[in-house]
């Protein structure tokens, strides 16, 4: 039986409020709230946070034969992003890893491609959605990343739900553009689309409906997505399928992610379906294209260590929305009087891939000392060449010192620096993200995350920091799967 | 294997310092050339009979020929060296051992830095090409420092307000002095709220608990001991010389505890021991220590043996480092008032012991523990941070051992 093994998604922390907005531009008032990427994500990085709640269960990585990365908001052209997201994963060298970029339907591509693979698949849809100010794309918009495993029934690692269906129909419609490098996207008269959209969906979900041999009444959770807020909300609910079935899109509290919306609504349904459960996620966008799931008795005990409704409560309080356009680049401020941040050199970065991407530290096999970063000479017994590879990426720590540098270069500043003793042995010093100046206190619990520090010269440094361990998010995975 | 110090083996017969601060209109090299020339003329010799020389810098300049290019030095050695902001110190010791070792004659140590023409806050730091990706950690240097903080007051129960009092006190006892020293950067007193309450730069630190950011040149002429009184009446004596460069575990271990410096323990040990201190509180007359910060100057008094474990930031509130107390500590203002030319401070240290000890420091600042009897000053010069530094200690006298 083939269908889906894993999955996880990462909602960023931070949130900024639509009235908010609203105040600082003197527009009409907006409701609710939308999920912000920090100063230090991109959509690698919360490509890589959604695929590590994914593969928290670690007999699952050596498993995967590919990795497909689909954004619309590449954090690199012609260089791929995959690749850094493979490093941080630390899959095997000889598992493919390729984006799917461009456009929002990629995440559809990335998914149905994973589906249809034959070797167990892990695609992550990450997409960091942004507009000129005010704009509806803005306020409408949100980030975030999911990740899926597809693959066939293995020891330990259960189909969740399986594939039940799938189909595609491509259409090319001018409802929504954007030139490479332009700031924001341009969209057609929302109400051109809207029929075509209607008629698109129909198709795609009756040939998926007619393959699975269900009628629309079978379907218990419809998801749909898409950009076009109102051909979505017409679809949901002409669709046919019964009116309980169809499930809320979470744009009021986190935004529309755009290419990863499908699978954080697909997150969350499957954090909350029950076994046995039809789910027809539709998504709409140059075409349209429907995956048919049904949930299996292994769902229950397999969900995600970090639930999509438990990340967006441990969301942040509203933001400041000069903070946020300054994040995004809208809002150019004065730096410190300091020298420029320095960018990655190629080579020692990539002589340190382990270290610097999958945070591999050492441990001495003569005395037992953990180093971070990784020695050749033990600090403890000095043993020259005698250290064995030290995943610490599930390792969480515990706050030794810490300081709040107002001096130091950062996109967000002051930068909050903890030195972090480790469970199990080992210290190391970062920064300290997803946090105020109130979380950096002597005792605090932290654990990492995989981060873009920050972008020098044009080169993207990828680092990890600690973020605080949050109430509301489940799992301590860090001694029952990874002792 | 042993280290064998070369107690009174070499003394210093001349120094010069400039002043430190903001040099807007003067260069690396106008520096230079005016402490070179200080130290030369308190000497009573000239440049020419230097026969050798080692020069500090951090980051104004590499290899020898920064000095032999600015003095015109014609045709001598001259060895550049860099210990972070020990560099000054480091120029010294190698200077001494040449003497020592009998290769030369006359040696100087000069040690200088040009900060201020960065544009920059802080330390500008040198452009090492290392990982460049972040995956150390690095920090700026006060919040490096002020680390020490948090971690001393939870050990030791003070709450972070009572240890904010504790090194607000430092920083306002070195503005007192270096008030009271015409070549110091600050040269103000500055009330003990206005230090409490400035602005906030890392951590618990304000700007009054940084040194100051400055340029400056110092040096120092070397000869042996049995040389020296051709030279000077009143020459001090080398009693020691310490240096050592930590396994920079500090960060890596998490039994270090950020309440000391280990490294500072181990050259201080080595220093009492090859000079024979065994009370360094009684025996002192005055210590220079490295200020950077005023958590760094509470925790090295414990280092350095001037306290008690856990009780220095006692020792500080009852004023026993102050000018008039049982040990003073940085006399001259420290970095924090007299300010931190990384390559010159070293030497800078020297320059207030070589003034003290031979009763040349104005009156208003004069040590009264000379007077009373004591012969010997230490300094103290570290470079680098919590867990990873490089540390030097040396003890010079005014007399000879019997």
């Amino acid at each position: 039986m083939a269908g889906l093994i894993a999955y996880g998604a990462h909602v960023p922390y931070h949130r900024l409020a639509r009235a908010d907005v609203a105040a600082t531009l003197g527009t009409p008032p907006g409701r609710g709230t939308r999920a912000v990427a920090g100063y230090d994500e991109d959509t690698t990085s919360m490509a890589v946070e959604a695929a590590r709640v994914a593969l928290a269960r670690d007999c699952l990585r050596p498993r995967i034969g590919q990795l497909f990365l689909a954004t619309a908001a590449p954090a690199y052209l012609d260089k791929t992003n995959a690749t850094a997201v493979h490093a941080a994963l630390r899959l095997d060298e000889h598992v493919l890893a390729v984006d799917m970029a461009g456009s929002v339907r990629s995440g559809l591509g990335a998914l149905v491609t994973a589906a249809r693979s034959a070797v167990p698949t892990l695609t992550v849809l990450s997409d960091l959605r942004t507009g000129l100010p005010g704009g509806s794309d803005e306020v409408a918009g949100g980030d975030g990343a999911a990740a899926f495993v597809f693959g066939g029934h293995r020891n330990g690692a259960p189909v969740l739900a399986e594939l039940l269906a799938h189909d595609t129909v491509s259409d090319e419609i001018l409802d929504r553009w954007r030139l490479p490098g332009a700031p924001a996207s341009r969209a057609w008269e929302e109400r051109f689309a809207e029929e075509i959209y209607v008629s698109l969906a129909d198709k795609a979900l009756t040939a998926a409906l007619d393959q699975a041999g269900l009628d629309r009444g079978a379907i218990d959770h419809l998801i749909v997505s898409g950009l076009h807020a109102r051909a979505c909300a017409t679809v949901r609910r002409t669709a046919g399928a019964r009116p309980e079935a169809a499930v809320p899109d979470l744009t009021g509290v986190i935004g529309n992610a755009g290419t990863a919306q499908p699978g954080l609504l697909l997150a969350d349904v499957l954090d909350r379906a029950k076994p046995g459960e039809v789910i027809a996620l539709v998504v709409l966008g140059d075409g349209a294209g429907v995956v048919l799931l049904r949930t299996t008795d292994a769902l229950p005990a397999h969900r995600s260590t970090r639930p999509v409704a438990a990340q967006i409560t441990a969301g942040s309080a509203p933001m400041p929305y000069a903070t946020y356009l300054s994040w995004r680049g809208l809002l150019d401020r004065e730096p410190p009087r300091r020298p420029d941040p320095e960018p990655p050199y190629a080579p020692p970065a990539h002589r340190r891939t382990a270290w610097k991407y999958g945070f591999v530290a050492s441990r001495c096999e003569k005395c037992g000392t953990r180093h971070l970063p990784p020695d050749r000479v033990c600090t403890s017994c000095r043993s020259v060449d005698a250290m064995t590879d030290e995943p610490m990426e599930h390792v969480r720590g515990t706050v030794a010192t810490f300081t709040v540098d107002r001096l130091a270069h950062t996109p967000s500043p002051p930068m909050l620096v903890v030195v972090v003793d480790y469970d199990g042995g080992g210290r190391f010093r970062c920064q300290l993200t997803d946090a105020t100046e109130a979380d950096a206190v002597i005792g605090a619990r932290v654990e990492m995350t995989f981060r873009r520090t920050v972008t020098a010269s044009g080169i993207h440094n990828y680092f990890w920091k600690a973020r605080p361990v949050r109430t509301g998010e489940t799992g301590d995975e860090t001694e029952e799967t990874h002792g | 294997m042993s280290s064998h110090g070369i107690r009174d083996r070499v003394a210093i017969v001349g120094m010069g310092c400039t002043p430190f601060g903001e040099h807007w209109t003067r260069s690396a090299d106008d520096l230079l050339v005016d402490a070179v020339g200080e130290a030369v003329t308190s000497a009573g010799i000239t440049i020419d009979d230097i026969d050798a020389f080692w020069f500090g810098t951090q980051a104004s300049g590499v290899s020898g020929l920064t000095l032999s290019r600015a003095l015109r030095l014609p045709h001598k050695p001259v060895t550049r060296v860099e210990n972070m902001c020990a560099t000054g110190s480091e120029a010294l010791r190698n200077a001494c051992y040449a003497v020592a070792s009998g290769a030369y004659d006359v040696a100087m140590a000069v040690g200088v830095e040009k900060l201020k023409d960065s544009g920059m806050s802080g330390l500008s730091g040198t452009a090492i090409p290392g990982a460049g990706d972040d995956s150390r950690g690095e920090v700026t240097a006060p919040a490096n420092f002020s680390l020490l903080a948090p971690a001393y007051a939870a050990k030791y129960g003070l709450a972070e307000e009572e240890l904010k009092d504790v090194i607000t006190r430092i920083a306002w006892k070195n503005h007192v002095n270096g008030a009271r020293n015409p070549r110091a950067q600050f040269r103000k007193e500055v009330p003990l709220e206005r230090i409490r309450s400035a602005p906030i730069v890392a951590g618990m630190l304000g700007v009054f608990d940084c040194s100051g950011v400055s340029d400056g040149s110092a040096a120092a002429i070397v000869v042996r001991a049995e040389d020296a009184y051709k030279y000077t009446d009143r020459p001090i004596f080398v009693k020691a010389l310490s240096f050592v460069a930590g396994p920079a575990d500090g960060l890596l271990d998490p039994e270090y505890d950020f309440t000391t410096f280990p490294e500072v323990v181990a050259s201080a040990q080595e220093a009492y021991r090859q000079a024979g201190v065994t009370d360094p509180r009684a025996e002192l007359a005055l210590a220079e220590v490295h200020d950077c910060f005023t958590p760094t100057e509470l925790v090295l008094m414990e280092d350095l043996g001037f306290a008690e474990r856990g009780q220095a930031w006692k020792d500080v509130t009852s004023g026993s480092f102050d000018l008039d107390g049982s040990l003073p500590v940085n006399p001259d203002g420290g970095l924090k008032a007299f300010g931190h030319p990384i390559g010159a401070s070293g030497l800078r240290m020297m320059f207030e012991a070589w003034l003290q000890l031979r009763g040349e420091a104005p009156a208003e600042r004069t040590v009264k523990s000379v007077a009373e009897g004591r012969s010997l000053a230490l300094t103290h010069n570290l470079g680098g941070g919590p867990g990873e530094c490089v540390s030097f200690v040396s003890i010079v006298g005014s007399e000879l051992s019997a």
